[in-house]
Formats: C-alpha cells, structure tokens, sequence
C-alpha cells in the first residue's frame, strides 16, 4: 500500500558521548501538518534528539530524512535551508539587535530583497504579538519575550517544519496559554511542529501523538490519551506528578 | 524615518567636513595629518567589517596592509608597472592569502582565533624580512619618477595624496555601511551574536565569516599601496609590524566597535596626536602617542566599554531621561 512519505524519519538513532550513552536506538516519524511532543524525563536525551536532526550533532548510528532527503550529519544552516528549523532551550537572542533585526535575520534567507525581508519580518511580528517591541534591544525582554523572539525568528526563515525546544519553560500560565494558541495557529498555517516540553497540561491537549523518551530509549509512541494510560511510561515518568495534578484539577483546587 | 534621515546627514556631514578641511588649512603638516587621519580611518572601517560586525578578532591587518604595500611597489621597483595596477594586484593578492588563512583559523573560537591571527602576521613580517627578492629587511626605497596620476607619486603638493586617500575612504565606508544595511550585514552581526542561532537561521556562518575577511583585507591591501606610495619606501618593520595591527584595533576600539562612525572617531583623536606628538618631539617623542591613547583606552574600557560612541549614546538618553525627569516633577 502506498503511504505518504514522513516529514521527518527518524532512524535508529544512537548518540554517544564518550561512554555515556544519549540516544538509543531511536526512531520515530512526523508526518505533514502533525503536531508531536517529545517528552521524557530530565536526561532522557530530548535536547540531544533534537542537536541530533538539526545538524547540531552528528549521531553515532542512524539515519535522519527530511521530506525523503537524508539529512544525516548535514550542516545546521542546509538543514534551515531546506526548511526545517529549530528554537533553542536555553534562549539565544541577538542581544545587541532589536527584536524586529532578530527577526529580520530569519527572514533573509528566503527574502531576495531588504524590502521582501521587511515585509516578512513585520508578518511575523504580527503573528507572534510582538510588533508593539519590535524597536526593543533583544536583550532587554522578558523570558516570555525572549522564547517568543525564538519563535518568531525560526518563522522568519519560512519553515516547513519547526522544532521547539522547551518554548514553554518559565512561562506563566498566561503565557502558555498563548503559546498553545500560537502553536495551533502555526499548524493551521500547515506547519509541522515537533516540540519537546515539560509541561504536561500546555502540551497533551495540542499534541497529534506523543513520542516518549526514557534513559535514551524510546518507550511509547501514541495519542496523548493513551500515553497517558501507558504503564511503562507512568512508571518511568509521569506517574504520579500528572495524576496528581490531574486528579486535583477534577476537585476543583 | 526621522532617525534614520538624521543618521544619513550625519555622515554626509562628516564626509564634506572631512573633504574641506585640507583646503581651508594650508599647512603642509596638517595636510599630512589628515592624509594620514583617512588612511587609518578607512583601515578602522575595513577592519570594523571583520572584528565589529562579524566578531572575529583579527590582530593581523598589518598582514594585508603591508601586502597591499609589497605587491605594488615590488611590481612598479621591478617591472615599471602602475601603482593603480599594483593596488588591484595587491587587493587580489590579500584576499587570496585572507582566505588561506582564515579558513583553518575560522575553525578557532574567541581568543584563540585572535591569537592566530597575530601569529600569522608575525610569520608573513619574518618571511618578508629573510627574502631576498623583495630586499628583505633593507627595504625598497620606490624610484622616484615624474609626478603624475598613472605614477600615483606627487611632489609638489599633498593634496592629490589626499584626494586619492578620500576616495578610498569613501569607498571603504560605503562598502561598510552598505554591508551593515543589507542581508550581509545581518548575517554577519548574528554570527557575533551567536553561532548556533545564526546556524539555526540558515546562515553559513563559516562561509559568511570568509566574505567579510575577503572585503576587509582586499579594502586593507589598497591603503597599503597608497601609504607606500606616499611614503616612498618600504620595509618590513613599517608595514607588517603588530604596531599597525595594533593602532587599527585600538583607534576602532575607543571610536567604538561595530559602528561605522567609530574607527572615524578613533582615527580623528589618535592620529593627530601621534602625527603631531612625532612632528615636536621628533625621535625623543617616541612612544608618547602610545601613552596617551593605552590610557585613554584604559579608560574607555573601565567606564564605556563601547567605545566614545557608547558614551555619547548614553549621554544623549541621560539627558531625554532628564527630561522626562522633570516633566514628571
């Protein structure tokens, strides 16, 4: 039977540093217009994945393609090129530019002209809500902000797919609602979306499938309902935290 | 829109001042000053491309300067061939050697980059001085010829000199301002910024990085030709010394980095001194240049790390703080 190729395959994927192993045997899939979560534990090699499919590493084994192209060990900048980009965890924003030349630096790359870039960039802001700071030095954000500003310029760059890295930590509940709403907002754009987050509640109700990572192996691949349910992964992770707090919601505290 | 009108006159401003004032002042030593004053501020500028833009630290224009100046002058000393001819050969020649140089040393981060940089200079100046083809250390004093635009040699008058170092000036500025307002520009400032966001925005930063060392040593390379043809002899311990390199960095430094406007700044406070100091204090004077400006970089780096330009900007938003200080009383 014929199948519509993957966004992003995933393939067997081993990561090693020294001894230390990161990633295990990993492999999954995202297909066109999905939203999927990579979760797991602290150290379960989420952030490693993820340096793992954006060029920034180079895995040990296995193989990476992105829309059928192998894209193994490739250079994070082709990688962008081709149209998969990526936030990062610990937010780099251009300090010394403002949020719209931030954003402007995205939008270069598929921009022919400083004019067409502009327009792409102010496009973007609008999107993001950030068009009110756009002459704010980058540096001088909030956390929400600066997360937001990583969002944003991933956009710029006019991705098929974006990779967020924890968008959501240190967020207010506020502000996660907001990025949920935004990360609706982009797959309703037609952009896939593979987001590694801790936080269980902002993630489950957006989620397509949830792909779970525990001591560098995958251990459970599925909806959100039945990750949930998932034994292996309630014992390896969200046991109690997340029934607990579920649980406590349903009481109304 | 305001703002950036503002900004634009601002340097139109400073250009025709800068063009006027030989004209108004006829003493030959300030003539020499200002000629002088474009040669580095226009090395500030093509250095500012590389180190203020783009972040890479380079401790090595003296490289590229005394190529500029060797490729021309060995050319016109041995074969008669222009100087114009030469500062293109020149300009070719320093951008080759910058990309076979820098691609290993781009591979360096911060520090060790800079480093590398200042050891390759030091290598070029050693092979210089031990080559016996370009005279090694005794220098090549460029055979005086009949004054005249090809011969790029003026004697009865500094300002073609002058003239000749504006037009490189203008052009090393504009190609400056240009690369900070385009997608270069961009580009470059985000690999300062970080490497792995400018990766993650699609930017070959390696490849990038080598653009903006091309530009500033094939800018750098074509004072280098000017400044032997103005001086009229070369060596080694002139061009490729880590005083060039060093009067670069910190003229652009105090001036302010990443700033078009800066290494101008820098170049107007430094040169007149040292131009000046050398003209008084002749031989015993040597060095006090120096002094003066490692104090005032001293004190630049304590209080205002970006340089004059950075204390002029705070000054300015002190005083509208002031402002609406006292509205708010």
């Amino acid at each position: 039977m014929f199948m519509q190729e993957p966004m992003l395959e995933v393939q067997n994927v081993t990561m090693k540093f020294g001894s230390l192993i990161a990633n295990e045997d990993v492999s999954f899939s995202v297909h066109k217009g999905e939203i999927v979560s990579l979760i797991g534990p602290n150290g379960a090699g989420k952030t490693t994945l993820f340096n793992c499919i954006t060029g920034f590493y180079r895995p040990y084994a296995g193989r990476i393609y992105f829309q059928g192209r192998d894209i193994t060990g490739r250079p994070p900048h082709e990688i962008t090129a081709m149209g998969l980009t990526r936030t990062f965890q610990i937010v780099k924003p251009l300090k010394e530019m403002t949020v719209k030349e931030n954003v402007l630096t995205g939008a270069f790359l598929r921009a022919s002209s400083r004019k067409e870039a502009e327009k792409i960039a102010e496009e973007v802001l609008e999107m993001t809500s950030l068009s009110g700071k756009k002459d704010m030095p980058a540096g001088s954000l909030t956390i929400a902000d600066k997360k937001r500003l990583e969002i944003a310029r991933a956009l710029a760059t006019g991705p098929k797919m974006v990779m967020l890295d924890e968008a959501m930590a240190g967020l207010n509940q506020t502000e996660i609602k907001e990025a949920m709403e935004l990360c609706l907002n982009l797959k309703n754009r037609g952009i896939t979306l593979l987001i590694v987050e801790h936080i269980m509640e902002a993630i489950m109700p957006i989620s397509d499938r949830v792909v779970v990572l525990n001591a560098g192996k995958k251990i459970a691949d599925a909806s959100p309902e039945e990750v949930t349910s998932n034994e292996e992964v309630i014992k390896a992770y969200l046991g109690e935290r997340y029934h607990a707090k579920s649980k406590k919601s349903e009481h109304g505290v | 829109m305001n703002v950036k009108n503002f900004r634009i006159d601002t340097l139109y401003g400073i250009l025709i001042v800068i063009l006027l004032l030989p004209f108004m002042n006829s003493n030959i030593n300030f003539r020499h000053v200002m000629v002088i004053f474009l040669i580095f501020a226009g090395l500030g500028e093509a250095w500012n491309i590389i180190t203020g833009f783009a972040g890479q630290t380079s401790f090595g224009h003296a490289a590229f300067f005394g190529i500029g100046a060797y490729t021309s002058t060995i050319l016109f000393y041995k074969f008669g061939i222009s100087p114009w001819i030469g500062m293109l050969a020149g300009a070719v020649l320093a951008t080759v050697i910058s990309v076979i140089v820098s691609y290993p040393c781009f591979r360096l981060k911060g520090h060790y980059f800079a480093i590398a940089t200042l050891a390759v200079a030091e290598i070029i100046k050693q092979l210089f001085i031990s080559w016996d083809y370009v005279e090694g250390a005794t220098g090549i004093s460029i055979p005086i010829v009949e004054e005249s635009v090809t011969s790029m040699q003026f004697h009865s008058s500094k300002i073609p000199y002058f003239l000749i170092a504006y037009v490189l000036f203008l052009i090393t500025t504009m190609t400056a301002r240009y690369i900070e307002n385009n997608k270069m520009g961009f580009y470059l400032k985000a690999i300062r910024e970080s490497h792995e966001a400018a990766e993650a925005l699609g930017i070959d930063t390696t490849r990038y990085k080598l653009y903006a060392m091309m530009v500033s040593a094939a800018l750098t390379a074509t004072f280098g030709t000017l400044y032997a043809q103005y001086i009229l002899y070369i060596d080694p311990f002139m061009v490729f010394t880590l005083e060039v390199s060093m009067k670069i960095v910190l003229l652009s430094v105090l001036g302010g980095l990443g700033n078009i406007y800066g290494p101008i700044i820098g170049a107007a406070i430094l040169i007149p001194l040292s131009e000046y100091t050398r003209v008084y204090l002749g031989g015993t004077g040597k060095g006090i240049d120096l002094m003066i400006f490692g104090a005032l970089i001293i004190f630049v780096a304590c209080f205002e790390p970006n340089g004059i330009l950075g204390l002029l900007k705070k000054k300015r938003s002190r005083r509208r703080g002031d402002v609406y200080a006292r509205a708010d009383a």
